[in-house]
């Protein structure tokens, strides 16, 4: 193959990754404009008001917020037992070390329907805790892994010597942690924490089974929004869901060069 | 000055259950420049952690400038360590590096910056303040990591392999550096080092280690001239050594007869200790190397392979000719067993 038709190659390869990946946003941005009272595509007619009328919609404004605090909420918990979980990895040869590893990456590898069906089934009928605390601590679990890794890879590059080297400045070994430790990885927590926040956000097979009278995820809403109101509102809220999560990762990036942890 | 400014009493480190140092006894003087010399493994580098309070002891004492700190915490004993990898805080730049114990002790911020300005130009990183340690060279680097533990005023700094990680001319640099830097400050310096010549040019005295026990303990000049036993014969350059018998030399290979009779179980020769041209033994090359001053030989004799140095004024031998050579009594070394 010569250099110009090599070249050609390359740009279809991209153009049609591109399309796959940029298609079906541009499909529901449109979709949520489309004049009409039922979702259509391609548009007919632009209208803004199914963006206007996603916010007057009382269940979205609370299932968001519900959203909204199991994803900052659980990925803070996730981090509070991630990070001291990462550094343990990292630094101690723990016995059975491997073991945890692999069941700490469980909730990525189980597919989630089966994980909502035993949540529910084993934690929520027989224990009666209330289903607002059964989301929480699945979407704990559900993020764990990722804080476990991402945060293990950012510690992986930092050497051990470089805490004792802080205790014999005085440091305590819990000082050697925030002072020495923590501010290094620090780039691979926010990444850790961006990718559970979306994580935990977008989840709908585990937060399906765990939905009771009134705590509904935005996503099970929107789902159940749609088998009795089919009008373009739901491909509105896509799109600016769609808009946050772009939001978050561009902010990130440019904070702190996000794409490196990932 | 105190003699035993820091004094190991019988002191036993384990790693888990194995013995890495069994009952070491070690005085270190103020202000000396001590160089805990050995193979990987020997033990120095556990010792060296267990002065810095790393590693606690299994049993035994550790007394620094007169108090017992076996059982006080790393961070509180008082004693600086410049890492092998220099161990820096890649988060902060060459100030905050050198400020980042000071700010521990919650000194006035005056302070602070004329401390850590004292101590950047001690190494001669003025002007490098706000660096970060990635955008160093690995000699600017150390020096840095230097100037990190030497601003906290140490009764001890040690050294773990110091100059390991640089290249041949700067660690000539460094060794200098080190050597004015201790001069100076007058703080008494532990280094550890696998490299003889390293340890040779650097200390006033050498602790030379093997398998968790100290071998030989003596100024660098005692230690090149009459090491005591065969370890410390090898370490030092006496490629040639021999047990006797009577008044011969043998090995596993065979024996060769002296022309005096050995007083002690084992004999040693450095290469140019060993007499090349002349002599009642014989020797064919097996190798040779131009080495400037001399030549190198290796023989194969009855003893197996000698390693000779020949005067280069001598004509050279080609491999597989032979040459005469002896032990003599004068360049001798003896052993203990």
């Amino acid at each position: 193959m010569n250099t110009s038709s090599r070249l050609l190659a390359n740009w279809i390869i991209l153009g049609l990754t591109l399309t796959f990946l940029i298609g079906p946003f541009l499909i529901i941005i449109l979709a949520g404009a489309s004049d009409t009272s039922y979702l259509a595509f391609p548009p007919e007619g632009l209208t803004l008001r199914w963006y206007l009328k996603v916010f007057t919609v009382e269940s979205f404004r609370a299932s968001f917020l519900l959203s909204m605090a199991l994803a900052i909420f659980g990925t803070l918990a996730a981090l509070l037992l991630g990070v001291p979980a990462a550094y343990a990895l990292n630094r101690y040869d723990l016995p059975g070390a491997e073991t945890v590893r692999t069941i700490v990456a469980a909730p990525i590898i189980v597919p989630g329907i089966i994980v909502g069906l035993a949540l529910l089934r084993y934690l929520v009928v027989p224990t009666g805790v209330t289903v607002t605390l059964a989301l929480f601590m699945a979407h704990t679990a559900l993020v764990l892994p990722y804080a476990v890794r991402v945060v293990s890879s950012s510690m992986h590059n930092l050497r051990a010597d470089m805490e004792e080297a802080a205790v014999l400045l005085g440091c305590s070994r819990f000082q050697a942690f925030t002072k020495v430790v923590l501010p290094n990885i620090r780039g691979g927590v926010l990444a850790a924490f961006i990718l559970g926040f979306v994580t935990s956000f977008n989840q709908v097979p585990v937060s399906l089974f765990l939905s009771g009278p009134g705590v509904r995820t935005l996503p099970i809403d929107m789902l159940a929004y749609m088998e009795i109101t089919f009008d373009p509102s739901v491909a509105a809220l896509s799109a600016l869901l769609a808009f946050m999560s772009l939001a978050i990762v561009f902010v990130a990036e440019r904070l702190l060069g996000f794409s490196r942890y990932v | 000055m105190s003699d035993s400014f820091v004094q190991l009493s019988d002191v036993t480190l384990m790693y888990g259950k194995s013995t890495a140092v069994p009952e070491l006894n070690l005085s270190i003087r103020e202000g000396e420049l001590i160089c805990l010399l050995g193979p990987s493994g020997c033990g120095k580098t556990t010792t060296m952690r267990a002065i810095a309070g790393l590693l606690n002891p299994a049993s035994g004492s550790i007394h620094i400038d007169g108090r017992d700190v076996t059982r006080v915490p790393a961070n509180k004993r008082g004693i600086g360590l410049v890492f092998q990898s220099y161990a820096l805080f890649p988060h902060l730049n060459a100030f905050e590096n050198v400020a980042f114990g000071l700010r521990l002790q919650k000194l006035p911020a005056s302070e602070i910056k004329a401390r850590t300005e004292e101590g950047l130009a001690t190494v001669g990183l003025t002007g490098f303040e706000t660096r970060k340690p990635a955008e160093m060279s690995g000699g600017q680097q150390q020096r840095l990591a230097l100037a990190r533990s030497l601003v906290m005023k140490p009764k001890v700094l040690l050294l773990d392999e110091p100059l390991s990680n640089l290249d041949a001319r700067l660690r000539l640099e460094m060794r200098t550096e080190l050597q004015r830097v201790q001069k100076e400050t007058g703080v008494t310096m532990v280094f550890v080092t696998h490299d003889q010549a390293e340890a040779l040019a650097l200390a006033d005295r050498i602790v030379l280690m093997q398998s968790g026990k100290i071998e030989q303990l003596g100024t660098p000049a005692d230690l090149y001239a009459r090491p005591e036993t065969a370890f410390a014969a090898d370490f030092m350059g006496f490629e040639n050594i021999f047990r006797t018998e009577g008044g011969k030399v043998v090995t596993d290979h065979g024996a060769l007869e002296l022309g005096f009779v050995p007083q002690s179980p084992m004999l040693a020769w450095r290469p140019d200790g060993v007499t090349v041209g002349s002599g009642p033994h014989q020797g064919r090359v097996l190798a040779t190397s131009f080495a400037g001053a001399h030549r190198e030989y290796v023989l194969e004799t009855a003893l197996g392979p000698v390693k000779a140095d020949a005067d280069i004024a001598l004509p050279e031998a080609a491999i597989g000719e032979t040459l005469s050579f002896d032990l003599p009594e004068a360049t001798a070394r003896p052993l203990a067993a």
